[in-house]
């Protein structure tokens, strides 16, 4: 059964999904999700520990070889982010029976289940596929799934902003698509090894370098990247607080893996980088995304607008690892790809919490809450922190990572720049601190506040506080501890330019 | 975007449709001008229709001009007509598609697989896992309107009959009656849709929509409550998901048979017969899914619009009080 676990991992939660109709019952069905996603972690920590020790993992669908049949390959880059995303949504569905209950119309429980899986499986299928229309396919299911998970959100602006997504989404999809198409006929095949072999071979270059703007466009818009980042804000607002946990842990990362995959694995180093000046664009764009998003976060509201904002932040400094083209700078990406997941996951599952309880995420509804839900509150502040890069938690890393691989190719300029990012971090997350422990608590607030909130608000539940510790104690576990997150990622990143580790 | 009337723009949507089938026609691409036939100038005309009785006919005035999308468009469209310049001439016999993976489907199929149809042999068995996750897209496509557009059945049942102007299906006795002798007939060319994929242009996709195009069409006739007790939205929801997972039972088989998933050579001692067993099965679960999911969303719009209609109906009463 070993040799099976590719397919496993993502077969196991796409079958599991149409069988929670079968379930009916709500709790049932969150029972039944929290165990196929937990097994789904098991078979990513199974799955990381062969690749480590045997390299990468070949499996051949109906046992056509490829390039006739469609072929998965886990390698050291899929691994990691099969197990970021496995784990991140075992975490937050602990806590989704209770946060669901309080945000969701009972009758739609079993959708959301259904959806939140499907989305799963669909992100694990890109990530683990070795086959170029086979992204998209799996690239279809999680937009679908995940433009109907926004849109489950309470607000009546969470149709628009899933609207918004679905406008996007479908034109990046749609490019990603041309790009594919393009490609296939350049070279007859859909195969990412077989592709990058023969997309090198091929003297004509103009179609191949449309098929590439194509592909970046269409992953960077999924990516959310600065200047195309408008669809983010809002859907990560208005979904359902499990949602914007969830996708604020997975969905950009898995953007991440493909702008990587499309220019490290298919198109190759030499012709990505050398056709248009990508690099340059990239810092750029990562640059100004970084200081225009933390600017903007600093003057929201609504907490998790202001943790969208600075999501689109971190994936600024994720294009700056990027953009430097090195081992080093990539392994910084990689590396913040999995500590930005535990930040984000944290931050957006208290807030889940601080919903639950007090049904409004403003910032002036959560007057004094630190006295209120002391755990939460913490776990934010500490969350926050790892956000900021404070020494001892994972923010730190990745970015010492990043300034190290910046100031490598003797960039003093951006390496200072990053360090001013940071401070706009402090700012907005003071302003939470400030109002959560500097202010007294509110009394009857007004408007944005849910029925049934009622005025003392009291500290989340258990269900809550265990998955949102678990990720505050891996923000400062792998802070300190960093041999498992480096190592992954180092390994990673050398395995893309062909350095035996 | 000159035009306002969204009847207008659906109809034409299918007339665009239509025409891009026969373009695959002339490319001799028949089974994609088919299902393009099928779905985008059949089903999805239909759902719009659907759509447009909730929504209404008019478009709302807008009023920014959209020039940022007209310059994206023309941006697009441009960098479209600088990637072909170096495209392989249509049709050319050394194009790479012709050379590289294409050999084997078209040499070897038969052999291997045995199914008269290429095209059926590459997405039913070299492809399957691609079919499988189109499948399960529009599983998701299903789920995701129900999800949205779903309205307890309670709400519905508890409140009274409407005497409502009656739609279509009180009014025309002539098309109700011409429509019913069609039914047996249209329901007798999907199966043979299915089942004939194996030799000719056709399979799950096309026959799902054909045979849900049926039953809309009967929904729009004889009215919702008629379809409703035909079969119940419950048992539609069902069948969809069966249908998922009767196509991914086939690559649980092989699994446990001892080959990889989707080899379907490993679900009978005789591997020929096992790809075929295989691909009968599957394109019977595509079918199915397809057939439920298009019904569901049909559905989906039907019960909303009345929900919506009838809150429209008691609103103006709770004024009065």
């Amino acid at each position: 059964m070993v040799s099976q676990l590719p397919v496993l991992q993502v077969i196991l939660p796409l079958m599991a999904a149409p069988l929670c109709l079968l379930l009916k019952r709500s709790t049932l069905v969150w029972l039944f999700c929290l165990i196929v996603s937990f097994l789904s972690l098991l078979i990513s920590i199974l799955l990381v520990q062969q690749v480590s020790t045997s390299g990468p993992i070949d499996y051949a669908f109906g046992g056509w070889d490829v390039p006739w049949g469609i072929g998965y390959r886990i390698d050291q880059l899929n691994v990691l982010l099969l197990i970021v995303i496995t784990a991140m949504s075992s975490v937050v569905l602990i806590a989704a029976k209770e946060s669901i209950a309080r945000e969701i119309d009972p009758e739609k429980h079993v959708y959301f289940y259904i959806l939140y899986l499907l989305s799963l499986s669909g992100m694990l299928g890109i990530v683990a596929t070795g086959d170029a229309f086979n992204i998209f396919v799996f690239l279809e299911i999680t937009s679908l799934s995940v433009y109907a998970l926004i849109a489950m959100g309470r607000h009546r602006r969470a149709l628009w902003a899933s609207y918004q997504y679905l406008i996007m989404g479908t034109i990046g999809a749609t490019f990603i698509l041309i790009g594919i198409g393009m490609m296939y006929q350049m070279t007859g095949t859909l195969n990412i090894t077989d592709l990058s072999v023969r997309l090198a071979e091929l003297p004509q270059k103009r179609t191949i370098l449309t098929a590439f703007v194509f592909i970046i466009v269409g992953v960077c818009l999924k990516l959310a990247l600065f200047p195309l980042h408008l669809w983010l804000p809002n859907a990560y607002t208005y979904a359902p607080s499990i949602v914007s946990a969830f996708l604020a842990a997975t969905a950009t990362k898995v953007a991440i893996y493909l702008l990587i995959r499309f220019t490290y694995s298919v198109f190759g180093p030499s012709l990505s980088f050398a056709a248009i000046p990508l690099q340059t664009l990239f810092m750029a764009l990562g640059l100004v995304g970084i200081f225009v998003a933390s600017v903007t976060a600093i003057y929201q509201t609504n907490v998790k607008k202001l943790f969208a904002y600075s999501s689109i932040a971190h994936i600024g400094y994720m294009i700056l690892g990027f953009s430097t083209g090195t081992v080093a700078g990539l392994t910084a990406t990689l590396l913040h790809v999995f500590n930005h997941a535990l930040m984000k996951s944290a931050l957006f599952l208290a807030l889940a919490a601080v919903m639950l309880r007090i049904g409004s995420v403003q910032l002036s509804s959560m007057q004094g809450l630190g006295r209120q839900m002391p755990w939460t509150m913490a776990a934010i502040v500490l969350a926050g922190l790892s956000l900021i890069g404070v020494p001892l938690t994972v923010g730190f890393v990745s970015k010492w990572y990043l300034l190290v691989a910046i100031i490598e190719q003797g960039n003093w300029v951006v390496a200072g720049l990053i360090l001013m990012g940071s401070l706009l971090a402090v700012i907005y997350v003071w302003r939470i601190v400030e109002v959560a422990y500097f202010k007294e608590p509110a009394t009857a607030q007004k408007g944005d506040v849910l029925e049934g909130a009622a005025g003392g608000s009291t500290e989340a539940p258990l269900s809550f506080l265990i998955p949102i510790w678990l990720l505050v104690g891996a923000n400062i576990y792998f802070g300190i501890d960093t041999r498992f997150s480096t190592q992954l990622a180092q390994s990673a990143a050398q395995s893309l330019f062909g350095v035996s580790p | 975007m000159l035009l306002k009337d969204l009847f207008a723009v659906t109809m034409l949507l299918s007339i665009y449709g239509l025409l891009s089938a026969t373009f695959f026609v002339a490319m001799d691409a028949v089974d994609v001008a088919f299902t393009e036939a099928s779905v985008g100038a059949g089903i999805s005309t239909l759902l719009l229709l659907v759509v447009i009785s909730v929504t209404g006919r008019r478009e709302r005035r807008v009023r920014h001009k959209p020039y940022a999308a007209l310059f994206v468009v023309i941006l697009t469209s441009m960098l479209l007509v600088f990637g072909t310049s170096d495209m392989p001439y249509f049709g050319s016999a050394d194009a790479p598609i012709h050379n590289h993976v294409a050999p084997r489907y078209l040499n070897d199929s038969m052999q291997e697989i045995n199914v008269p149809n290429i095209v059926t042999a590459v997405l039913a068995s070299y492809r399957a896992f691609d079919t499988f996750g189109e499948v399960v897209v529009i599983f998701t496509a299903g789920i995701g309107v129900l999800a949205l557009m779903s309205v307890s059945s309670k709400a519905l049942s508890k409140s009274q009959p409407l005497n409502r102007p009656r739609g279509l299906y009180e009014q025309h006795l002539v098309i109700r009656i011409v429509a019913k002798t069609l039914f047996p007939f249209i329901f007798l060319f999907a199966l043979y849709v299915q089942f004939h994929g194996d030799f000719g242009p056709g399979g799950g996709f096309q026959a799902g929509v054909i045979f849900a195009a049926a039953f809309i069409l009967y929904a729009m006739l004889f009215g919702l409550d008629a379809a409703t007790k035909v079969i119940k939205p419950a048992v539609i929801e069902l069948l969809a998901a069966l249908g998922v997972l009767l196509y991914g039972s086939v690559g649980i088989v092989t699994l446990l048979n001892g080959g990889n998933f989707f080899d379907y050579d490993y679900l009978l001692a005789d591997p020929i017969a096992g790809q075929h067993l295989g691909i009968l099965i599957i394109e019977l679960g595509v079918g199915i899914t397809v057939t439920c999911v298009m019904i569901m969303i049909c559905f989906g719009f039907s019960l909303r619009r009345r929900a919506y209609e009838q809150k429209v109906a008691i609103r103006p009463k709770e004024g009065a009080v």
